[in-house]
C-alpha cells in the first residue's frame, strides 16, 4: 500500500513533537525512520497506526484520506518496542487475538483460526511454542511472536516501533534477516523506527532521517552515505 | 601485601553479602515473632478464649438470638451490596487514572484517599448532616418514604464511603507499571475499547483486583465508626456486627460479645483461607504474569 504524508504536524500541549512533515513511501518498500530519541519517528510512526491523531495534516493510504480512520480500522500490523505481548495468554492465543476480535460475520472458524496460527509459527520458525506464555520466550522469541501477532489480522501496512532495541547483538543480526525475509515473502509496506544508523543503513530500501521533528533527508541509504543533506546528518550517520 | 598470612586448618567459612550474622539473624525473627503474637495471635486467640469461656452451649445460645441473627445478616448484606459497587468505583477510576492524560489527575488520586485520611465519624456526620430529617435533601426523601440516615441506604453509604480507597489503591499501581502498550497492540489488533478491556485490561488487574476486593470486604465488614454514627444502631434493624459487639460488650454481656467478634474473626479467616486456596490453585499463571 502506498502511503503519503502531508504536511504532518503533532503538538502534545505547547511543545511541537512534530513540524509539519510530509513523506511519500512506495507501496511494498522497506522504510526506516531513523534518529536519535525525541526526534518525533515514534509520533510519526504512531500517527500512521491510529494510535496518536495529527494536529494538523493529512495521511493518504493507496490516494485515500486515512487521517480520521480509527487505529482498528487501518488494519496496521503493529510491533510494540518492547513487544506488549498480551501476559497472561499463550503465544496462541497472542497471535489468534486479532483474528478472534473480528466481528461473528467475518471471523473465521476455530479450525481455520488455528490453521492459521500454525502456518505464522512456522513462518517465524518457532513451530512448537504455541502453548507457551509471553514470560516463557527469549527476547528473541517475543520479537518474533510480535511480528507474527500483527501479520495474523492480514495487515495492510506493518509498522514496527524500535523492533530491535531490546535484543543483544547477535540476535539482532539474525533478526535483520528474519524481517527482511518477511518483508519480502509479504510484499508489505513496512517501516521500523531504530535509533542505530547501521541497522537503518542494511536493512532499508529507503532511509528517512529525522532530528527535533523535522525530516532532514529522505533517500537510498548509499546515497545519504554519499552525499548527507545536511551536518546533523553527516554527524549522526557517522557516529 | 606481604602481611597477609596463609592459616593452615580448617577453611574459612564465607558468608554471602547479604547474610547477616547468626546474632543479628535470630534477634530480628524473635522479633517479627514477639511482634506478630502480641499484635495478631494473642488478641485473636482470646477473642475465642473469651466466646468459649462459659462453654460452647452458651457461645451458640447467644448467637441464636434475634439481635444476633439479624446483625450477622445486616453486616453480610451491606458488605453484599457495598463490595461490589466499589469493585467498579474502583476499577473505572483506576482505569481512568492510568490508562488516560488529564488536568488535575493527581488531585483525583488525593481526592480517592480521602477516606483514609478522613475519621470515619467524621464521614458519617457528613452523610447525617447531608441525609438527615433536617436537611433539603434528606427531609425530602424522609418525606416520601426513603429514609437515608437510621436506615439501611446510610449503612451502605458509610460503609462505601470508608471502603472507597481500597481497590483503586491496589489498582493504581499495578496498572501503572503494566502501561498502555498491551491495549493498544489490542487495538491495533482490531478490538474495540470494551473488548480490550474485557480480555487484555481485566486479566492483567485480576489478582490485584482480588486483593482490593478482599481489603474491601474486610473492612466494610468491620467498619464502625461511620457506621455507629448513621445507623442509629437500632437493635434487630440497623444494628450491625460491629456495632452489636460494642453494645453487648458496653452490657457486661461478654460471652454474647465476644463470640460474635468471633463470627466477624472467622469471616475475615474465611476471605484470607480463599484467597491463598486461589493462589495455590493459579500458582503456574501468577508466575507466568508476574515475571513478564
Amino acid at each position: 500500500m502506498h502511503i503519503e504524508i502531508d504536511e504532518i504536524s503533532k503538538s502534545f500541549g505547547t511543545t511541537a513533537a512534530l513540524h509539519p512533515v510530509s513523506l511519500s513511501l512506495p507501496s511494498g518498500a522497506l522504510v526506516a525512520l531513523l534518529g536519535p530519541s525525541g526526534s518525533g519517528k515514534t509520533t510519526l510512526l504512531r500517527i500512521l497506526g491510529g494510535l496518536e491523531f495529527p494536529t494538523s495534516g493529512r495521511v493518504m493510504f493507496d490516494g485515500q484520506d486515512a487521517t480520521g480512520l480509527s487505529v482498528q480500522d487501518r488494519r496496521a500490523g503493529f510491533v510494540f518496542q518492547s513487544y506488549a505481548l498480551f501476559r497472561h495468554m499463550t503465544v496462541f492465543d497472542n497471535i489468534a487475538y486479532g483474528l478472534n476480535a473480528r466481528p461473528r460475520a467475518s471471523r473465521p472458524t476455530k479450525a481455520e483460526i488455528a490453521r492459521r496460527v500454525t502456518k505464522l509459527l512456522e513462518l517465524i520458525q518457532l513451530p512448537d511454542i504455541g502453548a507457551r506464555y509471553p514470560s516463557q520466550l527469549s527476547g528473541g522469541q517475543r520479537q518474533r511472536v510480535a511480528l507474527a501477532r500483527a501479520l495474523a489480522i492480514e495487515p495492510r501496512m506493518l509498522l514496527l516501533d524500535e523492533p530491535f532495541g531490546a535484543l543483544d547483538a547477535k540476535v539482532r543480526k539474525e533478526l535483520r534477516q528474519g524481517l527482511r525475509d518477511i518483508h519480502d515473502t509479504t510484499g508489505l509496506t513496512t517501516v521500523f523506527v531504530t535509533h542505530d544508523q547501521e541497522e537503518a543503513m542494511e536493512l532499508a530500501d529507503l532511509v528517512v532521517v529525522m532530528s527535533m521533528g523535522r525530516i532532514e533527508q529522505i533517500g537510498k541509504p548509499q546515497d545519504i552515505r554519499a552525499r548527507p543533506a545536511t551536518p546533523f546528518v553527516r554527524e549522526f550517520i557517522s557516529a | 601485601m606481604s602481611d597477609i598470612t596463609v592459616t593452615k586448618g580448617a577453611p574459612a567459612r564465607f558468608r554471602a553479602t547479604t547474610e547477616e550474622s547468626p546474632l543479628a539473624r535470630w534477634a530480628m525473627i524473635a522479633a517479627a515473632v514477639l511482634g506478630l503474637g502480641i499484635l495478631v495471635f494473642a488478641p485473636l486467640i482470646a477473642v475465642f478464649v473469651e466466646a468459649l469461656a462459659q462453654g460452647v452451649a452458651a457461645s451458640l445460645a447467644s448467637l441464636a438470638t434475634r439481635d444476633a441473627q439479624e446483625a450477622i445478616k445486616l453486616t453480610l448484606t451491606i458488605a453484599a451490596i457495598s463490595v461490589p459497587l466499589n469493585a467498579i468505583f474502583g476499577v473505572a477510576a483506576a482505569w481512568f487514572i492510568t490508562k488516560f492524560d488529564f488536568r488535575g489527575k493527581a488531585f483525583l488520586i488525593t481526592l480517592i484517599d480521602l477516606p483514609f485520611s478522613v475519621s470515619p465519624v467524621v464521614a458519617g456526620l457528613c452523610i447525617v448532616l447531608m441525609f438527615g430529617t433536617n436537611s433539603f435533601v434528606g427531609g425530602w426523601l424522609v418525606a416520601n418514604g426513603y429514609p437515608i440516615v437510621f436506615a439501611m441506604p446510610g449503612i451502605i453509604l458509610a460503609t462505601m464511603f470508608v471502603t472507597f480507597p481500597f481497590v483503586a489503591r491496589e489498582l493504581i499501581p499495578v496498572m501503572i507499571e503494566q502501561g498502555r502498550a498491551e491495549e493498544e497492540a489490542a487495538l491495533t489488533l482490531g478490538a474495540s475499547g470494551w473488548r480490550t478491556f474485557w480480555t487484555v485490561t481485566i486479566p492483567n488487574i485480576r489478582w490485584a483486583l482480588l486483593y482490593g476486593v478482599l481489603l474491601c470486604n474486610a473492612r466494610a465488614m468491620g467498619e464502625f465508626g461511620a457506621v455507629a454514627v448513621v445507623s442509629g444502631k437500632i437493635r434487630g434493624q440497623t444494628a450491625t456486627m460491629p456495632t452489636t459487639i460494642e453494645m453487648l460488650y458496653q452490657e457486661y454481656l461478654s460471652v454474647a460479645a465476644f463470640s460474635l467478634a468471633a463470627v466477624l474473626a472467622l469471616l475475615a479467616l474465611v476471605t484470607l483461607l480463599l484467597k491463598t486456596a486461589l493462589e495455590i490453585r493459579h500458582a503456574d499463571q501468577l508466575a507466568a504474569t508476574h515475571r513478564h
